[in-house]
């Protein structure tokens, strides 16, 4: 085996042992009251879905440095790496915290979580690139290391503050906070559903292709993954297959926007599929489940998962990135807008302190907070990076 | 304005509404709880507001007025990303005309709208500015009260503020609460709580510079933005670019003719195509080469003898050698020289021959060569047989002007056209006019008429050129001095928490309470190790209408019915 087959097996390990950890504290939440017989808690299965953590660290850890075997280079360098490695960030976050509040709840928020952005990692391209010049310095792996450990940790606020609204909000009545916990946990079903798709046109090795009108008015070629729906400008399939009922503006990049709209159908059929299988919101279907979580913890453990990420964000997303951007390219700040989306991010969470802290933003406000902080992560990792190109391009 | 004495005997600026020494609400608000904040010392901003400077001082030292300006300059700054600032548009592209052509209607408005350089825009720097005003102001009002209040807290604090403590409870008269008052303070003792003693009362305190960490970070953040205010001067701050050929060497611009550099080779290294561990990615994106590394090996020279211009006479003395890389920058004397780009194959030379048209002649002319340099041609070519060769025009980058006229648009010999003039040995180059032609690459035109002789190029010589960015900038030190206190005082304020405990022996009674700003989580565990030690009895959470017990106790018998559907 090589030292990259070698890193993907114990990936795929710690995958598992990831959703081990998922179904422990699972268990552990469901499992408390038949076994708390004494008054005590005797539940063994809260420290299990710790150790699975742990192991699935291990395991993490152990591809990441395969994989850096592997490469020459620290393996975060481009989507499914970094992505992936935010994934275990996150996990080590979880594992930081955890011992401080001993929260089965938080287990069983952010183990999913953590799955899912690792699977999520795996839909770019896997193939080890060489470095071109400007990405080889240590300050870079320094740099990228930081921040994602940074931006680990604080969405383990993320998951704290969704379980407090999921905890805390009415659902029993129609209004605007359900409609929006509703599509927070809609656009995590889409996830699941891109990735569901991804995985399964992938095995059918299902490619459709294009002869289509590029941007700059040029013929060019363009290969679909998914079964067309729309087609490129003035796009002509290749091979036999039925043609898309419509086609799309030049500028638009249509086999992507082709996978987007997969994943919302996608994600639309598995969100009316869990309602009409529990008749109610999915977040009031989740609710009878936490119970026995006590919202002021998990709201001081939101602003702690904040306060503790907050000053490694900044180092690394900041200060670090700073020292390498004067390095490599003579001046530590450029406007470019993966700095500016870094910048924004830091803005938002020192807004979010200062609520906090000086106007009394407790509970569900500081918990949607959260939530937002945790959607410009993912809109600066996922959008900034594929589609507001910068300097910092991956992939 | 009074001042306000409580019944301690303390005296209160105005505007205090928690005596700073015994804490006893001196404004009756029908609060539940203390409001904890800054110690609820009295802060200039609600003291005063007569003048104009209170009014603009009191303005900003609003949390709230700083928080909209984090949120202002954060959408703002999300403006800018929509499309590229025009540093990003591609080199050559006009502003004026690419953002419309580019980007359509909504391109043309964010030319119009100024946003293509906004984050140098006046109202972005007003923005930023405000936003350190409003950091030093408000850390002033602030900082200074919350020092003294906490200084001049007493151990004995009033009924009142106790009571309205987050975490608060007291016992019934017991026997002996002094036995228990002591043995919570070895316990407390042992958890590195700092013990005051007062009349058998405890206060025991840890981590109160925590408290500091916020005005820390303020501080570094203000001096980071003086910092960055500082390279609008000139003086400050040097960008320049260089050109250097292979084997050239240039003066350094930006260093007041002090330094030269010399580039001793500059190379592009590619990444091996046959490389096993890439194998899978050149082929998926076709195989393009990737480089691996620009490299120029340079050299640094400092000039010795610093008057007078540059001559024969001008004496250097190298001081290094030295590889630069992307990510490897020359650093000397405060400069930095960075490799930023680089041009292959610039041609450097021509070199040529003079043939005679028709091969009657009995005269061999293969002696005659000479050769051109593109960047610094000489003007004359004398050769031992009499002949002599002119340079009559020389344009090193050829096109034809709006006056449709030769002319040349730069010094880089990208398309270098000579204008030669030939004298024989029998002409007199003061007096006749020689043969003209115009000699270029794959060019030989005759301009005076048909020539007898005829200038052709029989070799050409090419160099590469590497581009280094020349970088001083003074405001760095004061940039990091910022960020470093930055740091410093996040840590200080996000990783250590200040938490109090007050125990306090009230005729029998023991009354119990404690503070923390962050990690209540904590401040409760560390009274669950005095309960489990003591008679002191676990302080109840009075903004915790929610009580953990009943709750489980009630899922235990709900659940049954509300889950088994
Ligand atoms: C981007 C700029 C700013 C950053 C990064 C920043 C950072 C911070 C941080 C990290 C804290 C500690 C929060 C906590 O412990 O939870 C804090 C506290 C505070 N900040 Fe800022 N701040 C900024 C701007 C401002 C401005 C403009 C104001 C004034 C209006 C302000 C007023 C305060 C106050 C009053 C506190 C609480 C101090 C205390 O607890 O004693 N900050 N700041």
């Amino acid at each position: 085996m090589t030292a990259v087959q070698v890193s993907s097996n114990f990936l795929l390990l710690a995958f598992f042992l990831y959703l081990a950890a998922t179904i422990f504290f699972a268990v552990s939440i469901t499992g408390k009251r038949f076994k708390n017989k004494k008054g005590e808690e005797k539940n063994k299965s809260g420290l299990l879905g710790y150790i699975s953590a742990i192991l699935a660290i291990v395991a993490s850890l152990l591809y990441f440095i395969f994989r850096w075997i592997a490469s020459g280079h620290a393996p975060v360098s481009n989507m499914f790496e970094y992505t992936t490695f935010l994934g275990i960030c996150m996990a080590i976050a979880f594992a930081i915290i955890y011992p401080m509040y001993r929260n089965n709840f938080l287990g069983l928020f952010t183990m999913p979580i953590v799955m899912l952005i690792i699977a999520y990692a795996s839909m770019f391209p896997r193939d080890i690139q060489p470095l071109i010049p400007a990405l080889q310095s240590y300050w870079l792996k320094i740099h990228v290391i930081t921040v994602a450990l940074g931006q680990g940790i604080l969405a383990i606020g993320f998951a704290a503050g969704l379980l407090y609204l999921i905890r805390v909000i009415d659902f029993s009545k129609a209004s605007k906070k359900v409609r929006w916990l509703e599509f927070i946990l809609f656009s995590i079903l889409s996830t699941i559903a891109y990735i569901l798709l991804g995985i399964g046109f992938g095995a059918a090795n299902y490619e459709a292709e294009f002869n289509y009108i590029n941007e700059k008015g040029i013929e060019a070629q363009m290969v679909y993954t998914m079964p067309p729906l729309i087609s490129p400008h003035e796009g002509e399939r290749i091979g036999e297959g039925f043609d898309p009922f419509l086609a799309t503006p030049a500028i638009i990049r249509s086999n992507d926007l082709n996978t987007v709209i997969w994943s919302i159908l996608g994600g639309l059929i598995l969100y009316f599929g869990l309602r009409l299988l529990f008749r109610k919101p999915i977040g009031g279907a989740i609710q009878p489940l936490l119970k026995a979580v006590n919202p002021q913890t998990v709201d001081e453990l939101s602003y702690r998962a904040i306060a503790i990420g907050f000053p490694v964000f900044t180092l690394g997303g900041l200060i670090f990135a700073m020292i390498w951007a004067q390095i490599a390219w003579t001046r530590f700040w450029g406007w470019d807008p993966k700095e500016v989306w870094a910048l924004i991010t830091f803005l938002f969470y020192a807004a979010y302190l200062h609520l906090r802290l000086s106007r009394g933003w407790h509970g569900e406000k500081s918990a949607w907070l959260c939530v937002i902080g945790f959607a410009l992560i993912m809109f600066n990792l996922i959008f900034v990076n594929l589609v507001i190109a910068g300097l910092h391009s991956y992939a | 304005m009074e001042k306000v004495k409580c019944d301690c005997g303390h005296v209160n600026p105005y505007g205090t509404y928690l005596c700073e020494s015994c804490g006893k609400p001196l404004l009756d608000d029908n609060q539940s709880l203390a409001d904890m904040r800054y110690e609820g010392v009295a802060r200039r901003s609600q003291t005063y507001s007569k003048s104009v400077v209170d009014k603009v001082w009191n303005f900003f030292s609003s949390v709230k007025v700083g928080i909209w300006i984090i949120v202002l300059i954060l959408l703002a700054s999300m403006l800018g990303t929509i499309f590229p600032q025009e540093m990003y548009i591609p080199a050559g592209e006009r502003a004026s005309t690419y953002y419309e052509q580019e980007y359509g209607v909504l391109g043309k408005l964010y030319y119009q709208l100024g946003l293509h350089t906004m984050y140098s825009s006046w109202w972005y720097m007003l923005l930023i500015a405000s936003l350190g005003i409003s950091l030093v102001i408000c850390s002033l009002d602030r900082v200074v009260p919350l020092h003294r209040a906490l200084k001049t807290q007493r151990v004995t604090r009033h009924k009142g503020f106790l009571s309205r403590q987050k975490l608060f409870s007291k016992t019934e008269k017991m026997e002996e609460p002094e036995k228990s008052i002591e043995k919570a303070e070895k316990v407390l003792k042992e958890k590195h709580y700092r013990i005051f003693k007062e009349d058998g009362n405890i206060l025991a305190e840890k981590g109160r510079f925590a408290r500091w960490g916020p005005y820390v970070n303020h501080v570094g953040l203000i001096i980071f933005l003086i910092g960055a205010m500082l390279r609008f001067f000139p003086e400050m701050y040097i960008d320049e670019h260089i050109w250097v050929r292979e084997g050239e060497q240039v003066v350094i611009r930006g260093t007041d003719g002090e330094y030269f550099l010399r580039n001793d080779e500059f190379i592009v290294e590619l990444y091996d195509e046959e490389d096993e561990r890439f194998r899978e990615s050149f082929e998926r994106t076709g195989g393009n080469p990737v480089v691996k590394t620009f490299q120029t090996s340079a050299t640094l020279l400092k000039r010795i003898n610093n008057e007078g211009p540059i001559g024969l006479g001008t004496e250097f003395e190298e001081i290094m050698q030295y590889d630069i890389r992307v990510n490897d920058p020359l650093t000397f004397d405060g400069y930095s020289l960075y490799q930023v780009d680089y041009k292959l194959n610039e041609l450097s030379e021509f070199t040529f021959t003079l043939q005679r048209n028709e091969d009657s002649s009995e005269e061999d002319l293969s002696d005659i060569q000479f050769t051109v340099d593109l960047f610094n041609p000489e003007l004359v070519y004398e050769f031992e047989n009499g002949y002599r060769v002119e340079i009559f025009q020389y344009f090193p980058n050829f096109y034809i002007n709006d006056q449709k006229e030769p002319d040349t648009l730069n010094r880089i010999p990208d398309n270098p056209r000579i204008i030669f003039e030939v004298f024989t040995p029998e002409m007199n180059p003061d007096t006749d006019r020689g043969e003209l032609s115009l000699v270029g690459v794959q060019v030989n035109e005759a301009l005076n008429g048909d020539n007898n002789y005829r200038i052709r190029m029989i070799d050409v010589d090419m160099n590469h050129v590497t581009a280094l960015t020349v970088r001083r900038d003074r405001t760095l030190p004061i940039l990091i001095v910022g960020g470093v206190i930055f740091m410093i005082g996040l840590v200080q304020g996000s990783y250590w928490y200040h938490r109090r405990i007050w125990l306090q022996n009230r005729d029998g009674e023991i009354w119990v309470a404690g503070h923390t700003n962050k990690n209540w989580h904590g401040l409760k565990k560390d009274f669950e190790t005095i309960t489990k030690n003591t008679a002191i009895p676990m302080p109840l959470d009075q903004t915790d209408d929610w009580n953990l017990i009943e709750e489980v106790e009630g899922v235990k018998g709900k659940d049954d019915s509300s889950t088994s559907k």
